[in-house]
């Protein structure tokens, strides 16, 4: 018999970036025995990577500003395929979301008056981003993690869930193998909040570490959940370029948002040619009319003109950047120069954007309170995932929930910078809740003893195995391949290769070997969650093939416009006998007091 | 360009292990992290180590280079010089696991024992009024990434054992942190002096120097809370004060 250390509790939380935190410290909070399980250490997880601010009309830096305001903002950013539900709780709580956590001892930048500060980001109407200079996802995790330390949860460190268990069609534990040592635990548990991010992993070009393989798309999508919209991948426009070994690490918008402008080699700001018909009127007309802006919110004052193109949302701004370079207009390694330094001072450069700063001073011998960085776009966030109710935040799998990025409907087609952030919080702490009927009064359910011993084995077989592949050769291969056949622009032909080659990849990782013992072992750990990252990257291309039209982040070069006959349909993936199959589903209608804050799209 | 650099990286568990050579072909630009990863993709699968982010946020992937306690991904390999060979080992002060990973548990237990922030209450109109010139030193401690190199370098940890006694410099600079918050209404005094021991501290900002965040530690943390704690304790007056109220 397989040998694993029993764990029992009220509520299983996987994941401890923003979103599995804030769970903990809900469930906690009730009286739920909660337990968190983590990749990394605690407070190492992707949310620290996070740069700009977090979106909240909390009207500090302009009272123009209001629920409704953001609402809309974000439906028009996600092109109106959000689940407008989501997007209206989101835009209602993120305000009490922000001010609990200077509650809990955040330390946000300062309006004049002493209130949180709130920056301009793309798409959002006003000033709206609390933030710390340009490291709020560290202030948000440090925050967040200070909190939990002393509520009753359990913390995991370095331990990886593979599988989820069901008793019927009911959630009912995890098994988890422990990166440090290599031995297995079995979780018991009758909640479990997924809350593990994204999977930009799958690609050659990404801001995501290694930690984001999918895993709990593709846990949820093998235990028979729905995932949703997951054609719509976020590449976010502004990633360094030059060293190839920093290629893809994130450049914050915080840039644009103080007033950074796109060049390409011949020195012509750009975006003024790339604005499109419904934005039209959201966006400065003239350079004049831009500069005007970012001299007003310079000093603070409340802008009396329209922003500047380059706040365009991320999908409209990373597709200009790769039109220019496709034209032969790039900077000299391939993407587009992003100037801070000409527009303002060295001192506020420094003071606004101290991360960027040292990022680019350190990894690139640039300073950008001199020279203008080299930018393109990398592979981001995903808007899809699993499909969630709006209040409970729980998927179409009884007692299993997601929250953050691993969850799909709020963003829609497209995310706007900033709402990630509040995302998290906002149903982090919906998912903590849970519903009353997975609360502790009610029984536990038992994991089947025969899928405890087959998911064990199923882990450990690479290792018995001799003359498999190398983990790290198929990534790499599976990575460019995604790159290459999936990424920021698709057409038809190149996502029926791309959904052959996953049938090769999905025999590829089960045909791996590992070498060395189970202990801390990078190899074998990227082997499992390979098995993630091809689940996941499968439902990507599949949603793509079927979304035959260009959409927020999901752009086909063989059908460049919307069409109307997706404007009102989500894209459901299912688990039908273990093949992953795939129905449209009509958009929830809209209510009607919420209706005048939409458009057509 | 790239050029072939031999490097020597730690391997083995539990402090039971040697020195392995590698020769690794590295391209322009590179950080000491590409090449644990190159080496790993090439040659040893199971090289264990630690990193996250690999743009100086995470605080993950601490290594001592060349002897000199560093993140691995702010290293570029062009400033380290190249005619000699490059070592990589684990940090010192912490319990060995594996390779380049060590068991930095200690420092999320140290944490623990700090009281969580406790707000005054709020303004009459709901909110909670802090400016920008009272909030700056507090940030600067809050930049902090828990890379715990300073913890590596600390004397009073690394040579002198005081894992007991001493919480060492991250989390004096995290105490510093609530002691200063406009907003926080604990007494902290007592814990810096007993819990967090910060007479430990004989400033000689060795964690200074290696900060990845270039905080202060020494100048903006610890000292001025060594002056809290003199203040309160060390002052005659209030020496006086306290025999005769018989307040601690």
């Amino acid at each position: 018999m397989a040998q694993y250390t029993t764990h029992e509790f009220d509520v299983l939380v996987v994941g401890a970036g923003g979103a599995g935190l804030r769970a903990a410290i809900e469930s906690a909070a009730l009286g739920a025995k909660t337990a968190v399980v983590m990749k990394s250490l605690l407070g190492k997880a992707h949310t620290v990577m996070a740069e700009g601010g977090a979106a909240a009309a909390l009207q500090n830096a302009d009272d123009r500003d209001s629920w409704q305001t953001h609402f809309r903002d974000t439906m028009k950013g996600g092109k109106q395929l959000n689940f407008y539900r989501m997007a209206e709780l989101h835009a209602k709580e993120a305000p009490d979301r922000i001010r609990e956590l200077e509650e809990w001892g955040a330390v946000f930048d300062r309006t004049p008056n002493g209130l949180i500060n709130q920056r301009n980001f793309g798409g959002h109407t006003y000033p709206r981003l609390a933030h710390v200079g340009d490291r709020t996802g560290l202030e948000m995790i440090r925050t967040l993690q200070d909190k939990v330390v002393h509520m009753a949860a359990e913390i995991f460190m370095e331990m990886t869930i593979t599988h989820l268990l069901k008793n019927g069609n009911r959630i009912a534990g995890a098994l988890a193998y422990s990166r440090v040592t290599g031995e297995f635990h079995l979780f018991k548990a009758k909640a479990i909040v997924l809350a593990t991010g994204g999977g930009g992993k799958a690609f050659a070009i990404t801001s995501n570490s290694w930690e984001y393989s999918g895993d709990g798309q593709a846990l949820a999508w093998r235990s028979c959940a729905e995932l949703l919209d997951m054609e719509f991948v976020q590449f976010h426009p502004t990633g360094m370029v030059w060293p190839l070994s920093v290629r893809g690490t994130l450049v914050t918008e915080g840039v644009r948002g103080e007033g950074g402008v796109l060049l390409n080699k011949d020195g012509r700001r750009f975006m003024f040619d790339y604005i499109p018909e419904a934005f039209r009127n959201d966006v400065a007309a003239t350079e004049e009319e831009a500069n005007q802006w970012v001299a007003e919110v310079a000093v603070g004052k409340r802008a009396t003109v329209r922003r500047p193109p380059e706040l365009l949302t991320r999908d409209v701004v990373a597709r200009s950047i790769r039109a220019e370079v496709q034209a032969g207009r790039g900077s000299p390694h391939g993407g587009a120069f992003l100037d801070i330094a000409s527009r303002r001072t060295a001192a506020d450069i420094q003071r606004k954007l101290p991360s960027m700063y040292h990022q680019f001073k350190q990894l690139a011998n640039v300073d950008i309170t001199k020279e203008a960085m080299e930018v393109g776009p990398t592979c981001h966030y995903m808007m899809g995932g699993i499909r969630v109710e709006a209040e409970t935040a729980m998927s179409t799998l009884p007692g299993l929930f997601a929250a953050g990025e691993v969850a799909a409907g709020l963003h829609g087609a497209n995310r706007l910078g900033g709402n990630s952030l509040s995302d998290l919080l906002v149903f982090g702490r919906r998912a903590g809740w849970g519903r009353p009927s997975t609360r502790r009064r009610n029984p536990r359910f038992q994991p089947d003893q025969q899928e405890i011993e087959k998911a064990i084995a199923d882990n450990l077989a690479c290792f018995a195995r001799k003359g498999g592949e190398n983990p790290y050769t198929v990534h790499r291969e599976l990575q460019d391949m995604m790159q290459d056949n999936v990424g920021i622009v698709r057409t038809e032909s190149e996502l029926k290769h791309a959904l052959a080659k996953l049938d090769e990849f999905e025999k590829r990782v089960a045909n791996l070997s590992v070498d060395g013992a189970r202990a801390y072992n990078p190899g074998w750990n990227l082997a499992m969650d390979l098995r993630s990252m091809v689940v996941t990257s499968r439902a990507i291309a599949m949603a793509a093939l079927e979304r035959k039209e260009s959409r927020g982040g999901h752009s086909r070069i063989d059908y460049p416009d919307y069409d109307k006959n997706f404007a009102n349909v989500n894209h459901i993936l299912s688990n039908k006998d273990g093949v992953m199959t795939l129905r449209a589903e009509p958009l929830p209608k809209v209510s009607d007091d919420l209706k005048q804050y939409v458009e057509e799209a | 360009m790239s050029r072939t650099v031999k490097m020597k990286v730690y391997r083995g568990e539990q402090n039971v292990g040697q020195f392995h050579e590698y020769d690794v072909s590295i391209d322009d630009g590179m950080v000491v992290l590409d090449v644990i990863h190159r080496i790993q993709a090439t040659e040893a699968p199971d090289l264990a180590c630690r990193w996250n982010c690999k743009a100086g946020k995470c605080g993950s992937c601490s290594a001592e280079v060349n002897g000199k306690p560093s993140l691995m991904c702010m290293t570029r390999m062009d400033t380290l010089p190249q005619d000699k060979i490059i070592t990589v080992e684990p940090l010192k002060a912490f319990p060995h696991v594996r390779d380049l990973v060590t068991d930095v548990s200690w420092n999320y237990t140290v944490n623990k024992k700090i009281r969580p922030f406790k707000p005054r209450p709020k303004a009459a109109d709901g909110t909670h009024r802090m400016y920008q010139y009272e909030v700056d030193r507090v940030q600067e401690f809050r930049k902090c990434i828990e890379c715990y190199l300073c913890q590596n370098v600390c004397h009073a940890l690394r040579n002198h054992g005081k894992h007991e006694e001493f919480a060492g410099p991250r989390f004096l600079a995290r105490l510093a942190s609530l002691e200063m918050h406009p907003l926080d209404s604990d007494d902290r005094i007592p814990f810096i002096k007993e819990g967090g021991g910060v007479g430990f501290c004989n400033i000689t900002k060795c964690c200074t120097e290696v900060c990845p965040e270039h905080i202060h530690i020494t100048d903006n943390a610890i000292i001025p809370l060594k002056e809290r704690v003199a203040d309160r304790y060390y002052d005659p007056i209030q020496m006086l004060f306290r025999v005769l109220t018989g307040n601690k």
